[in-house]
């Protein structure tokens, strides 16, 4: 089962009814989008079971095992997750925990990869009036991107009202990339001219927002790469000027992490993680042959759950993380 | 950059090294370490396993075994399959003989095309070209606005139509107008796309036999993992690329894919882009590559960006200074400068040899901010004070600090280090090398280096 939107957000108190009624209004035109998006998945997914089953689990032997860490090191878990893991399996077989038939090894291991990616997992907290969500990365992992489509899901289909802070102060025409977001989204945006300080952006967003009563604001930040202790420091800056607006806030801060990256992702996780108290991570660019197995690592090891996943330019493209259905891809040559 | 990858190797081969003498089971236990190493540098795992192997015939062979220090020799040899791998030489750009070279440049989403563009616009302009930038990249918002931008900041020309004709036709119509306003060189920026989008890949193909590049390249993110070499080979297929741009090279980011789309696809890597700024984008050397893998330092570069920025005159000038200590503030300012212009501090201590495996050194978090307050601070010195700072007494230190916007203590602070490093300077004029703790000081400007956060 697929996890729904509904799910991934904590909206807190606030009533559902709009989006219930929104739902039912832009029922016909919504209808092609999940039918469009249903097929996909369920096609995937049969393909996916198939070869599995087919290139891992046709018999079980000492080769079994290499064939796995082979396959979970390309979709770049990295070795010492991959170890554990095929670990964990390999004794649930021995002890007779697991029956040594290809498919209930293969369901246990799906079993097994979605609870080290589940670890610490939480919703979005949007609970808060307005709620503020920080949004982090390294360059280049598609954070304006990702926010865009957070902000238009926000706005269409839980009608709620949403401002966009560009406090990316630092990439050439980064404000007017989000602007065209907060266009299509039709959300508030606060920006500044090129060069401001991107703390003094936030803090102008995070105040729109309580002025005008906005449901939720989204706070963009330049690219940086986690090596830089100056941006880092700033970075750091940016989540206490939004903390002297609001106490708690911010109230969810989400990780970019792209997809294609190879273990350099554990340490982005980290070192933002320990500027910035990272909630979770969006994982980006799924719709590349990058299998994102990353994120495996930084839930297993830092307890940085996923929590969206995109998959391409497209507005739905990006969807609620699902364990399992990851699990599985995972596996996919 | 590889710097972690190398620690590795150095120490697995130490462990060698100190034995002496190595059996096979000796091997087997370096080839494991190796091979973890290169995973964990997102080497790809087919390009590891045949690397591995390779590599373990050659130091079960006589050479090794037979040799006095067989310690050494696996070193010799990881150094030489490593630089093998990587490639020979590298190459600049080849300029066409007639009318402008074109660059097509093309790479996944975020990889950081259009930021390269402009570093190569740079670069190539330092060299003395006229570039013209052709914003092809339609699809995602903005991006014509920041080519424009940042190549105005490289100071190229740069050609766009905005976002509503035909990619492929905006690439001719620049084209075309590189070559009527007689450019040297047009430098072609396309959309980031997938390399399993059939449309878009199509689309490339289609702009390159528009526009006939002299050089197509790849732009490869040093932070991706195992699917650089599927990304390379598809690139491969629809763009035939020439070569590739490494970019985000300086983070700590092991670089494998580097190694793996060389190996994969035998296309050489020709520039390394590694830091925010414009100039921070260099020729890479994978003939160099190796050896800064294995810890070996890489003093050609240093020496060449070194060459770039110092003044030749100016350098033997403060060469008799420092003969006859005569090492002012003043000079020490125009040093400052000078070593800054070549760009973050912390990447020249990475080229340095043997600096990798210093810890202390490693873990000095170089603050650039440091430096502007050390400036500010002399810059309030009168000439005198810059000569003599003897002469710099407690109503001097409190002018010089209200005047740099600083504090006494800061002022204390530069005036000891400055007495600490001609010190230093005299021993190293006699020929001793300086102990690393005190370069460690003086690099990162602060009295103990600060450990970075991890």
């Amino acid at each position: 089962m697929a996890t729904e939107w509904q799910e991934i957000f904590d909206l807190g108190e606030r009533s559902l009814d709009s989006v219930e009624q929104r739902e039912a209004a832009g029922e016909s035109e919504r209808a092609g989008v999940f039918r469009r998006l249903r097929e996909s998945l369920s096609k995937s997914r049969r393909a996916l079971v198939e070869e599995i089953s087919a290139s891992l689990f046709d018999r079980i032997d000492e080769e079994t095992w290499e064939r796995l860490e082979e396959a979970l090191i390309l979709a770049d878990v990295g070795a010492p997750t991959t170890a554990e893991v095929v670990e964990r399996l390999e004794q649930d077989v021995e002890s007779g925990a697991v029956s040594a038939d290809g498919e209930a090894v293969r369901d246990r291991l799906i079993e097994i990869l979605a609870e080290v990616s589940a670890n610490g997992r939480a919703p979005i907290d949007l609970s808060g009036r307005p709620a503020v969500l920080l949004m982090v990365g390294v360059n280049g992992t598609g954070k304006t991107t990702t926010i865009g489509k957070i902000a238009w899901h926000l706005s269409k289909e839980f009608g709620l009202s949403v401002v966009l802070g560009a406090a990316d102060t630092y990439r050439a025409a980064a404000a007017e990339q989000l602007a065209e977001w907060a266009d299509r989204a039709g959300a508030d945006l606060v920006r500044s001219e090129a060069g401001a300080d991107p703390g003094s952006v936030a803090f102008d967003a995070v105040a729109a927002a309580r002025a005008r009563g906005a449901d939720v604001v989204i706070v963009d930040t330049a690219g940086r790469l986690h090596t830089q202790g100056n941006l880092m420091d700033e970075l750091a800056k940016v989540r206490r000027v939004i903390a002297k607006q609001i106490p708690d806030a911010p109230h969810e801060t989400l990780l970019t992490i792209d997809a294609t990256t190879g273990q350099n992702g554990l340490r982005q996780a980290k070192v933002f993680s320990e500027a910035v108290e990272v909630d979770g991570v969006v994982l980006t660019k799924l719709d590349g042959t990058a299998k994102g197995g990353i994120v495996l690592a930084i839930a297993g090891e830092l307890g940085i759950p996923v929590k969206l996943i995109g998959s391409g330019e497209a507005l739905e493209d990006l969807r609620p993380f699902d364990p399992s259905d990851f699990a599985r891809a995972l596996l996919t040559p | 950059m590889f710097d972690q990858l190398s620690d590795r190797l150095q120490a697995t081969l130490s462990e060698v090294r100190s034995r002496g003498k190595l059996n096979e089971s000796d091997v087997d236990a370096a080839m494991r370490e190796i091979r973890l190493a290169l995973l964990e540098a997102d080497v790809n795992f087919k390009v590891v396993k045949s690397f591995t192997k390779s590599l373990k015939e050659r130091c079960l062979g006589s050479e090794v075994l037979e040799s006095l220090d067989p310690g050494q020799q696996v070193v010799k040899i990881v150094n030489e399959e490593l630089t093998e791998l990587m490639g020979g030489t590298g190459r600049d750009i080849a300029f066409a003989s007639a009318g402008p070279t074109v660059i097509l440049m093309a790479g996944l989403q975020g990889s950081g095309k259009t930021t390269a563009c402009a570093k190569l616009a740079r670069h190539l302009g330092e060299a003395g070209k006229d570039v013209a930038l052709a914003a092809c990249d339609v699809y995602r918002p903005a991006a014509v606005d920041q080519l424009v931008t940042v190549g105005e900041r490289a100071g190229a020309h740069v050609y766009e139509q905005g976002t509503e004709p035909d990619p492929v036709e905006i690439a001719g119509w620049a084209l075309d107008r590189a070559v009527e306003e007689g450019r040297d060189v047009l430098i072609v920026d396309t959309a980031g796309r997938l390399h399993i989008d059939q449309d878009l890949m199509a689309e490339l193909a289609r702009i390159r036999k528009k526009v006939k590049p002299h050089d197509v390249l790849l732009v490869v993110d040093a932070m991706t993992g195992q699917d650089a070499v599927e990304v390379a080979e598809s690139f491969a297929e629809a763009a035939e690329f020439d070569g590739v741009v490494m970019t985000k090279l300086d983070g700590d980011a092991r670089g494998g894919a580097a190694l793996s789309v060389k190996a994969v696809t035998g296309k050489p890597i020709l520039f390394a882009s590694t830091g925010e700024k414009l100039e921070d984008f260099d020729r890479f050397h994978p003939d160099r590559m190796a050896s800064r893998i294995l810890g070996m330092g890489d003093v050609l570069t240093l020496i060449e960006k070194a060459e770039q920025q110092v003044d030749e005159k100016q350098a033997l000038d403060l060469q008799e200074k420092l003969k006859r200590d005569q090492f002012t503030l003043e000079d020490f300012l125009q040093q400052m400068r000078q070593v800054r212009k070549m760009g973050p501090l912390s990447g020249l201590i990475g080229m340095m040899p043997g600096m990798g495996a210093m810890k202390q050194l490693k873990n000095a978090d170089v603050d650039e901010g440091e430096l502007d307050r050390v400036e500010a601070i002399i810059l309030s010195m009168t000439p005198g004070e810059r000569a003599d700072p003897g002469l710099i007494n407690g109503s001097r230190r409190k002018r010089i600090a209200t005047g740099s916007g600083t504090k006494v203590q800061h002022v204390n602070q530069l005036v000891k280090q400055f007495d600490q490093m001609r010190k230093l300077m005299r021993q190293m004029a006699s020929g001793k090398m300086p102990d690393p703790q005190q370069l460690a000081q003086m690099a990162g400007g602060a009295p103990r280096p600060k450990p970075r956060r991890r």
